[in-house]
């Protein structure tokens, strides 16, 4: 038998132990980037090449954060890094109830481009001397480089978010992935000594990522097959051959500012992939996760791509949306459902799909004229409907429809003009659409042109998307109910129309290999993969075609392969919300306070109407919100509830009692329930008393209960302190002190100074 | 507010499921099968319960289907199409992709063999499918706003969920059929620890323990592997969709491994095409099947077939996968006529057979005659193998779900009658949890939880969270009248912490209750603390043996210190279980303090002892209300260090407390 996660009803004074032990405390950042760190540390581990460039890190870095320099301000939230497009989604550090979340550990993947790709194998190009690599030793290609003007012939690094390695990974307690984009460098921090921080994202983004980075570790092999194994830090990276560096790489390499070269790392290994992926908690869409019984987190589809979701954490004082890349019009992946974010008090808008389009896109600029958006109509309904209305006005879909096809016929000229197709692309959704469209175009163009896929993970890839109908959209689950596969694909297969092989050389691919053709297949950055032995061969083809995403600086991607004969298509895919629809969407949702980009102030004017207040928030800073003043919520069982002794206050109608019972906290909720002890006599007693006891009234009461006394007054007695003494001779000897902050009741009677008590009970408040 | 549970189907028999549970003002209806074993009005529950003007949709707030099998889903189209039920439905992805299969087979069965008048149509069926809501497990959907269901992994078949429902404090999880074993391609039950007022659970297997499947797979792979080596015939009949799937993946495999190039046929009720649902689904299947997906998926079968009705009477041995399950009509009722009057052939029977149908009279007892209406009569010589590996948990698999998941209530329903009674005494003497067997058209009414809401201050919620435990020794003595629920009886030292008690609940007219701290009380009242103490000097003679010799000046000021020791020592013995602590000057438990008190005139020494002896020391006490009973206690044992100095004496007093 197995059943689900256990342990429940902790009595949470000792879990929550941890939690103040574990408050974020002001030395939780690496105390400096200096490369003399603990070599098995990966964020510290590399050498700086001259320490002036920390002068840039160090005043930014995000001291700041620790909670008691922002007395007032909760939670403290930090943009790592404002990413750049689909492939690089930003990332955020922020702290909720004391816990810090990490949100998405992505890779610049379009970094890649400074370096010179090498060819996975030289036997298919015979013809192409020039570049036969295996023949050359290292120092020719230097020279060649310099001809080419620029790129690092070197193993590859990787380019983690910039600033991420400036934080503690032991300080991390959480990690929400939203994409699969967002989890490519999580094994760099899943290796790192002492991170125990709690992974989640959902199923099918842990699967795609799992497949994304390994076809990435076996791709960067090629490198490591050519150049040895790297040990160290790279050559490239000593100052002097940075220096050396053209303007464009050097910004590339360390940023504009010259901030961003802490980020390099030599990749990951497979064994590393592996143990990251068995770290990462699987949930489904709207699975509830609890973290330490104190946060409720849930991730809800964003309609980016499959799998990929916005979190919404819940914590006992406030509940938060992050808002990530989100498309309203999906490709295959399920629909966005921004329904499930709204009533939040707070959100983390991060979308800056529309940066920038602005200055790129005639047609986006006309559209963002109308963007101050104004509710007209007063009704909340009827508002919700308007809004709802602007936000699924489907002018997308159109577009990106006309989009796929224009690519299906140049596609469909290039091979009737008897040239091959190279498609690079990096959105999986599009990919799969294309693999769609493109035999319906070449059948209605009567062209028998075979369509291969080559990729390591390809084939469980395609075999993937068709068992996941729980991530899809709602046509693609249509196809579930009536019985047909989610995607065609196996049915090409079948019809020998598709064809998918692992890699380029091998053998199945040889012995099918016909050209013209039309070939998906990684590396969209064209430095790695089977793409770079595919443009070697074809791009003095002045009839092929390569079919390129948009995030990729065309000139330095395509400069290895100049000259080029061959057409180049760049296609910019919609991957976010619009700017027009932003304002909307977050009125819809009625948070009381966004956080939005510092570098989309000036595309959105938020129009005066909206009811939340709005804080900008930009790259490396911390930024903190005003304390939510909500008041925790404490559920008392009902049967303990009606056993309370209740006690009215003399003035107002107020009535109040003594708690009693045992505190629970768990799943984010505070519950007073019966304890287990039968309550003594003497609970029952006041244990809090205010004001004070008239001595007269106190002897008139006495007395009315059989109990004599006197007076004695003695002003400020130096001694005893006391005001007024009451002697009690009745029933037996006993003794009242009396002063302004305090009775003194002494008796060896047990039942006399119980009596002598209670009367001044009645005489003073007590609870 | 309570919970009311009106058993529609499925109480104290099998067939027709249907619960419409109110909680808190929500009403739901977990499941809405039909029986099999009636051709009246039986077959439907009767929705008239729910509504007497058949209003459902106001009566109702959700449907929830837990799986595809027609005792659970069979009403369905007839309660929406013709009954109009127009709501929210949810069911699980494979049960909304699998139960229009199932329902449209049983429509045939009806309407072309049985030559019925139908009761839906097709297009029944179809309108009735869009009103599902697909879920998936664990998702947590919120029908309203205070409505929340979600579905867990029950195991009983592809895509069987128990659903978990939530409005207001309330909980409750209606199980559907569930298995706790995993099985060849599906897994167990899952479930989360739940805080639940109901559960509302099978008990098809209600005293039945059973062992490891594997041995009863080997047996039926066993029996189907001879009969066709000796050019028999095998007739299964299994429903379209579930155990036709688990024993293919069962025979394919083991085609496989032997080698074995005898045909396995699908019958026309049952088309391949029900195959791609599975292999669409099969992350929904056990863990060594789902990960087959990437290589081979598991419901590819290689040596699967359609069947042609030609094919009857053609020689040689086959394996025929037939509807309907219980060989109730239809295509697999024609097959047994022409098989059955054969001894090589080998009829294989579902683990169970609704009552009036040709596989129940299969089962019971070994006839050799079956008489099918009163002109017809069918030789049965073939041989029979009862397939014993039913997708239902047994009764310790019951009996470990209720104990895991400790609801306030317990009702049975999907089994019969005795066997749920003995079932119900066990869940009510081992768990000690109220269990009820509602029958068909009865009500059971229970309590619901609701809890009082308080805004609680900061000042209380961080005084709570400080650790201020305070650790008790317990005797054996103490835990005869604990109670058993949320303490470790064997424990020998409890942790205590009072500090609720330091709350205050506050309610005033108009205003939410509110929980201060006493401290924050005082601030909201302009009230100054008053503190009320207790007070007393007491005499105690220390008279010790040992200490004989300083006896003389045992007030003196150089002994103010041994005499507190002394004291300690003393207590120490008197109460074992209770904290002292020496802080120099005085002695404390809790808020009672003990000092020596040198003062001929001391106010708080009420009973004058004239006759001063000269051993006698005088404790100055202090203490407060809560801790009037210790302080007591403690002040008459010191006294009575007074009365009682030698040794004997006081052990003996020892002894007695």
């Amino acid at each position: 038998m197995s059943l689900g996660p256990t342990p429940v009803c902790i009595p949470l004074r000792t879990s929550h132990l941890i939690c103040v032990a574990r408050t974020p405390n002001p030395n939780r950042l690496l105390k400096s980037s200096f490369g003399n760190l603990g070599a098995e540390d990966p964020f510290t581990r590399r050498e700086f090449p001259k320490p002036a460039l920390l002068w840039h890190v160090l005043p930014s870095s995000p001291t700041a954060c620790a909670e008691d320099s922002l007395p007032a301000l909760l939670p403290p939230i930090t943009c790592l890094s404002k990413g750049s497009g689909f492939h690089f989604p930003p990332c955020h550090i922020l702290d909720v109830s004391g816990f810090r979340i990490l949100l998405d550990c992505p890779l610049d993947l379009s970094a890649l481009t400074i370096f010179y790709p090498v060819s996975p194998s030289p036997k298919m190009e015979e013809g192409e001397q020039t570049y036969d690599f295996a023949v050359n030793n290292c120092l020719d290609m230097r020279k060649r480089q310099k001809i080419l003007k620029s790129l690092i012939c070197a193993q590859p690094w990787y380019k983690t978010p910039n600033n991420l390695h400036l934080w503690d990974p032991s300080s991390i307690d959480l990690v929400l992935i939203s994409s699969t984009m967002g989890m490519l460098a999580l094994p760099f921090l899943t290796q790192t000594k002492g991170f125990s921080a709690k992974i989640y994202a959902t199923e099918a983004t842990t699967r795609l990522g799992q497949l994304m980075m390994e076809d990435l570790v076996l791709m960067h092999n090629e490198f490591h097959l050519f150049f040895g194994s790297d040990s160290g830090s790279p050559q490239w990276m000593s100052w002097e051959e940075l220096e050396l560096l053209s303007p464009a790489l050097r910004q590339v390499a360390l940023g504009k500012d010259g901030t961003e070269f802490g980020g390099w790392m030599p990749l990951y290994r497979s064994a590393d992939v592996e143990d990251c992926v068995k770290k990462v908690q699987t949930l489904k869409y709207a699975e509830e996760a609890w973290y330490n019984g104190t946060l409720l987190i849930k991730a809800f589809s964003s309609g980016l791509e499959i799998g990929s979701c916005n979190w919404t954490i819940n914590s006992p004082k406030r509940n938060i949306a992050c808002i990530s890349s989100s498309k309203f019009y999906s490709v295959n992946a399920m629909e966005f459902d921004y329904h499930a974010l709204r009533g939040n008090d707070l959100i983390l808008y991060s979308d800056f799909s529309s940066e920038g389009v602005l200055t790129n896109d005639e047609h986006d600029n006309n559209l963002s004229a109308s963007t101050t958006y104004n509710p007209s109509t007063p009704s909340a309904d009827n508002d919700d409907r308007i809004l709802k209305e602007c936000l699924l006005h489907n002018d997308e879909s159109l577009e990106e429809r006309e989009k796929l096809a224009f690519i299906c016929s140049c596609v469909v000229d290039s091979v009737t003009a008897g040239g091959s197709v190279i498609i690079t692309l990096n959105q999986l959704g599009i990919v799969l659409q294309l693999l769609e469209q493109i035999p319906v175009y070449l059948e209605s163009s009567a062209m028998k042109v075979p369509i291969y896929v080559i990729s390591s993970v390809a084939a469980e890839l395609l075999a993937f998307t068709n068992i996941i109908p729980e991530w899809l959209c709602k046509e693609r689950q249509e196809k579930l109910f009536s019985g047909e596969p989610l995607f065609s694909h196996s049915e090409l297969m079948k019809g020998e129309k598709l064809y998918v092989f692992p890699d380029v050389h091998s053998p199945e691919l040889l012995t099918n290999w016909q050209e013209p053709c039309i070939v998906f297949s990684p590396h969209w950055s064209l430095r790695l993969g089977p793409v770079v032995h595919l443009l070697r061969r074809w791009r003095e083809d002045e009839n092929s075609l390569l079919v390129l995403e948009d995030g990729l600086d065309t000139d330095m991607a395509l400069l290895p392969f100049k000259p080029m004969a061959m057409k180049v298509l760049q296609c910019s895919f919609l991957s976010g919300t619009r700017l027009q629809k932003t304002q909307p969407l977050l009125e819809m949702l009625r948070p009381k306070e966004v956080l939005f980009p510092e570098d989309l102030r000036e595309q959105i004017k938020f129009s005066g109407s909206h009811s939340f207040s709005v804080f900008y928030y930009a790259e490396n800073e911390t930024l903190g919100v005003p304390r939510s003043k909500g008041s925790v919520d404490l559920e008392i069982a009902s049967n303990l509830a009606t056993q309370f002794s209740w006690r009215k206050l003399d003035h107002d109608d107020v009535d109040i009692t003594r708690l009693e019972g045992q505190l629970f906290i768990d799943h984010g909720k505070h519950q007073v329930l019966s304890g287990n002890q039968v309550s003594s006599s003497s609970r029952k007693k006041p244990l809090l008393h205010w004001g004070f006891p008239d001595v007269e009234k106190l002897l008139a009461v006495l007395s009315r209960m059989g109990v004599k006394g006197s007076v004695e007054r003695c002003m400020s007695d130096a001694e005893s302190g006391s005001d007024e003494i009451v002697h009690i001779h009745e029933p037996s000897k006993a003794l009242i002190e009396v002063s302004a902050a305090r009775t003194v009741i002494s008796a060896r009677d047990e039942q006399l100074a119980s009596l002598i008590f209670e009367a001044i009970g009645t005489l003073t408040g007590g609870i | 507010m309570a919970i009311e549970c009106l058993v529609l189907g499925a109480g104290q028999e099998v067939g027709k499921s249907c619960v419409v549970v109110t909680i808190n003002g929500k009403r739901i209806m977990f499941d809405c099968g039909m029986h099999m074993g009636y051709d009246d009005h039986r077959r439907y529950p009767d929705f008239s319960l729910i509504s007497k003007s058949r209003d459902f949709d106001h009566s109702l707030d959700c449907v929830i289907i837990t799986h595809f099998h027609l005792d659970h889903v069979g009403a369905l189209p007839y309660f929406t199409e013709v009954c109009g039920y127009n709501g929210p439905i949810y069911m699980t992805y494979p049960t909304k992709a699998l139960a229009p299969l199932m329902l449209e087979d049983f429509r045939k069965v009806l309407v072309d063999r049985r030559g019925e008048e139908e009761q839906f149509t097709s297009l029944h069926i179809s309108q009735c499918m869009e009103k599902v809501i697909a879920v998936d497990l664990k998702q947590t959907v919120q029908v309203d706003d205070d409505l929340q269901i979600r579905a867990y992994y029950a195991g009983h078949v592809l895509g069987a969920a128990m659903f978990y429902a939530k409005v207001g404090d309330s909980a409750m999880v209606y199980t559907g059929d569930y298995n706790m074993t995993p099985d060849r391609h599906l897994g167990a039950a899952q479930i989360d620890r739940l805080e639940l007022d109901l559960l509302i659970t099978e008990s098809t297997y209600a005293t039945t323990i059973r062992d490891s499947k594997y041995a009863r797979e080997r047996e039926f792979l066993k029996a189907v592997h001879e009969c066709v080596a000796g050019g028999g015939k095998v007739l299964i009949p299994t429903f379209a969709l579930g155990r036709a799937q688990e024993l293919c993946i069962l025979l394919d495999d083991y085609w496989e491994r032997m080698n074995l190039k005898v045909p396995i046929y699908f019958s026309a009720g049952l088309t391949i095409q029900a195959n791609m649902y599975y292999k669409i689904l099969i992350s929904w299947t056990s863990q060594k099947v789902k990960e087959t997906y990437a290589t081979r998926n598991a419901f590819d079968f290689k040596h699967v077939h359609n069947f042609d009705r030609s094919l009857i009477n053609a020689p040689g041995p086959c394996v025929l996968f037939a509807t309907p399950g219980m060989i109730s009509g239809g295509f697999s009722l024609e097959v047994f006529k022409q098989w059955a009057p054969c001894e090589m052939n080998l009829i294989t029977l579902p683990g169970y057979c609704v009552a009036g149908t040709v596989g129940h009279k299969l089962m019971s007892g070994k006839p050799t005659k079956i008489n099918l209406d009163k002109d017809t009569q069918i030789d049965v010589r073939c041989q029979i193998h009862q397939l014993s590996f039913s997708p239902h948990t047994d009764s310790k698999g019951i009996m470990d779900l209720t104990k895991f998941l400790s609801p306030r209530n317990v009702i049975l329903v999907h089994g019969e009658k005795p066997k749920m009674v003995s079932l119900k005494e066990r869940i009510q003497s081992e768990l000690r949890i109220p269990c009820y067997l509602p029958a068909n058209c009865d009500a059971v009414h229970i309590p619901s939880t609701i809890y009082v809401k308080a805004h609680a201050s900061n000042t209380f919620i961080r005084s709570c969270l400080n650790p201020n435990f305070r650790f008790l020794k317990r005797s054996k003595e103490d835990n005869s009248d604990q109670v058993l629920r949320n303490t470790n009886p064997t424990a020998p030292l409890q942790v205590n912490d009072e500090r609720v008690a330091e709350g205050i609940l506050i309610m005033e007219k108009g205003k939410k209750a509110r929980v201060l701290h006493q401290d924050d009380l005082l601030l909201m009242l302009r009230q100054k603390k008053h503190d009320v103490q207790f007070a007393y000097c007491c005499a105690a003679q220390l008279d010790d043996l040992e200490e004989t010799r300083n006896r003389d000046d045992a007030v003196g000021l150089s002994n103010k210190c041994s005499s507190l020791q002394l004291l300690l020592k003393e207590l120490s013995n008197y109460f074992s279980g209770v904290n002292i602590q020496d802080l120099g000057e005085h002695l404390q438990v809790e808020s009672f303090q003990v000092s020596v008190c040198l003062k001929d005139n001391c106010p708080y020494r009420i009973i004058d002892n004239s006759q001063k002896e000269a051993a006698t020391v005088y404790f100055c006490c202090s203490w407060s209300a809560a801790d009037e009973k210790l302080a007591w206690e403690i002040i008459s044992a010191m006294e009575r260090f007074n009365l009682i100095d030698n040794l004997p004496c006081r052990n003996s007093i020892s002894s007695i407390n």
